[in-house]
């Protein structure tokens, strides 16, 4: 610490030492600003070009009616009314949302468990963290393509498996039915998902120090009490943190759903995403769908708006 | 530490759990390999045991290669994914270094836009990016998803390299500094050295941030020969409604394979990348 401060105190002299030695392309060079924002114009010039202009540019097209491959005209909120009375617009936004709580209780519980499995001694611990680990390292749409097959009403291996040992005549159409097809984009999404919570809760409970537990045992704590009362609250702002990102990955979501079912049946799986790809290459009205896509930013600003004020009321 | 741990408990409380994690995380890929080592006829056979192999047989995966561009869409991937890690490494530390680093006027803001920039998903961007893409006259390249990946993992490299470059002491600089070196030996030949496993977890991540994007490659990539695998086969290997089960599961296996092994490699900075940001805040 005081070693720190006699550094610190010596800052200026180091600065002036530095300086004082170098004439001027070099001195000038030498700034903390002058070479800080040398360093950062190329990638800010690349992030304004590709990530600052298209988000702009996305903002106007959703107040104009742009055909592909024809002029824009000015339309105002025209895209935003027609997607009021849009009821398929209103379907995906019912869809993003009980598909994203849905499968976030479902990762963050199933993580939660997963985590307080693997945070005790047994052999061969990192291997199985990295086996357990596939599913989210698997690119997205060679899982889902497999998921499809698993789930395939004549000869997947959930029906299969099923008629096999007699639990069934014929399974249930898991993509078929509106229902069905909502669990298994669901249940496929949770799969790919919860070794993340698992994985990031256990780095989180591997932070909390082994006496607090030692201590609450002492005094009397069960296992449950101990958890409740110590481990919760220590493991509180990782939980938040990871919900937070898998909340905004999840209502973002597009690939799992668009090589599962497309959308249908009947569009009961429509996310807002891929709604928006529907309408504007689909469809082939540009500013309509960027209108679909500017729609979510609110949403989601609501939902994590909402998420930030009960985590700061507790 | 715990002392009354038996051996029934011990079965209930890690073992079992521990075996059905493995059951629900890995059968998918079980049933893949299951399904990719199949004859056609065993496959569709539904009086077989579906998770039995009684003739294994190789012939989708030779199916697959001699019938599909695989490889070449093998290649493409790993191409790809490559130079964008290698950009966005680049750009992400010129963009961190400074910002963990260096004091200067509109730091706090650029940190915080940096943060913003990373959780801005493609989603919002990809009707705008299509336009864009197409008017520079990119459309169906590989520079369209080269230029266009590096804007996904530019601001996560640059957010998890800041973490590392904050950990390495000022003095070190400091006193390169009084020694004579510029500050941009300073950083090259003192600091980032000292980050290797910073850049390690970002690029692995980076990699297989790019290995599994899907969105941009569906818009830019329509030639056949310069898709990568998630487009290639969900595009060609899926025909109409006739899907052929055994090939796509070999692709499925074998497009997972580059990933799985490097990741393997890795295994300890990938986790190290993933939990970064929630657990060290």
């Amino acid at each position: 610490m005081s070693v720190n401060r006699v550094l610190d105190a010596a800052r200026p002299g180091v600065r002036a030492a530095v300086a004082g030695r170098l004439r001027w392309p070099r001195a000038w060079l030498e700034r903390e600003t002058v070479f800080s924002w040398l360093m950062l114009t190329p990638p800010l010039l690349f992030l304004v070009a590709f990530l600052g202009y298209p988000f702009c540019y996305g903002v106007y097209l959703s107040f104009v009616n742009r055909p592909v491959a024809r002029p824009a005209t000015f339309v105002g909120l025209g895209n935003f009314v027609n997607l009021w009375y849009d009821p398929i617009f209103w379907q995906a936004v019912w869809n993003t949302f009980r598909f994203t709580t849905a499968a976030t209780v479902l990762k963050l519980a199933g993580g939660l468990g997963m985590a307080l499995v693997m945070h005790q001694h047994f052999r061969l611990k990192g291997l199985t963290r990295a086996l357990l680990l596939l599913p989210f390292i698997v690119p997205t749409v060679l899982s889902t393509v497999a998921w499809q097959w698993i789930l395939d009403p004549g000869m997947g291996l959930f029906n299969r498996l099923l008629t096999y040992f007699h639990l069934a005549d014929r399974g249930p159409s898991w993509l078929g039915n509106p229902t069905m097809a909502m669990v298994s984009v669901i249940l496929v999404n949770t799969w790919r998902g919860l070794p993340f919570f698992g994985i990031t809760i256990l780095a989180g409970l591997q932070t909390i120090p082994a006496e607090l537990h030692e201590s609450a045992t002492i005094d009397g704590a069960g296992t449950w009490q101990r958890f409740r009362h110590v481990t919760l609250p220590l493991l509180m702002p990782v939980i938040f943190i990871v919900t937070t990102f898998s909340i905004i990955f999840t209502f973002f979501d597009f690939q799992l759903v668009y090589v599962l079912t497309g959308g249908g049946p009947a569009n009961s799986t429509h996310l807002m995403a891929t709604y928006a790809y529907a309408v504007s290459m689909g469809g082939g009205q540009l500013g309509l769908g960027s209108a679909v896509a500017l729609a979510m930013v609110p949403v989601l600003g609501v939902v994590l708006l909402l998420m930030s004020l009960y985590v700061r009321r507790d | 530490m715990v002392g009354e741990l038996t051996w029934s408990r011990r079965i209930v409380g890690l073992w079992i759990p521990l075996a059905a994690l493995f059951i629900f995380t890995l059968f998918p890929f079980a049933w893949m390999a299951a399904t990719s080592l199949k004859g056609n006829e065993e496959l569709y056979d539904p009086t077989s045991n579906p998770l039995w192999i009684r003739h294994p047989s190789l012939e989708h995966y030779i199916g697959l290669l001699k019938e599909s561009n695989f490889l070449v869409w093998i290649g493409n991937t790993m191409l790809v994914a490559t130079v964008s890690t290698v950009i966005s490494l680049l750009l992400g530390v010129m963009l961190a270094y400074p910002l963990a680093r260096m004091r200067f006027p509109g730091a706090g803001l650029l940190a915080i836009s940096v943060a913003i920039a990373y959780l801005v998903p493609q989603t919002l961007l990809f009707v705008p990016m299509a336009d864009l893409i197409n008017r520079m006259n990119l459309g169906d390249t590989l520079s369209a998803v080269m230029l266009t990946y590096p804007t996904l993992l530019v601001p996560f490299c640059a957010w998890l390299l800041m973490g590392y470059f904050k950990t390495v002491p000022r003095e070190l600089e400091e006193a390169a500094l009084i020694d004579g070196a510029s500050r941009w030996r300073a950083m090259t030949q003192v600091i980032l050295p000292l980050c290797t496993p910073g850049f390690l977890s970002a690029g692995i991540f980076a990699f297989t941030l790019a290995q599994n994007e899907f969105l941009y490659a569906l818009l830019f990539l329509n030639t056949s020969s310069i898709r990568t695998v998630p487009v290639g086969i969900t595009g060609e290997l899926i025909r109409g409604d006739a899907f052929y089960w055994g090939q796509l599961m070999a692709a499925a296996l074998l497009g997972s394979l580059p990933v799985a092994l490097i990741y393997s490699f890795f295994v300890k900075y990938y986790v190290a990348g993933l939990t970064a940001g929630s657990v060290k805040g």
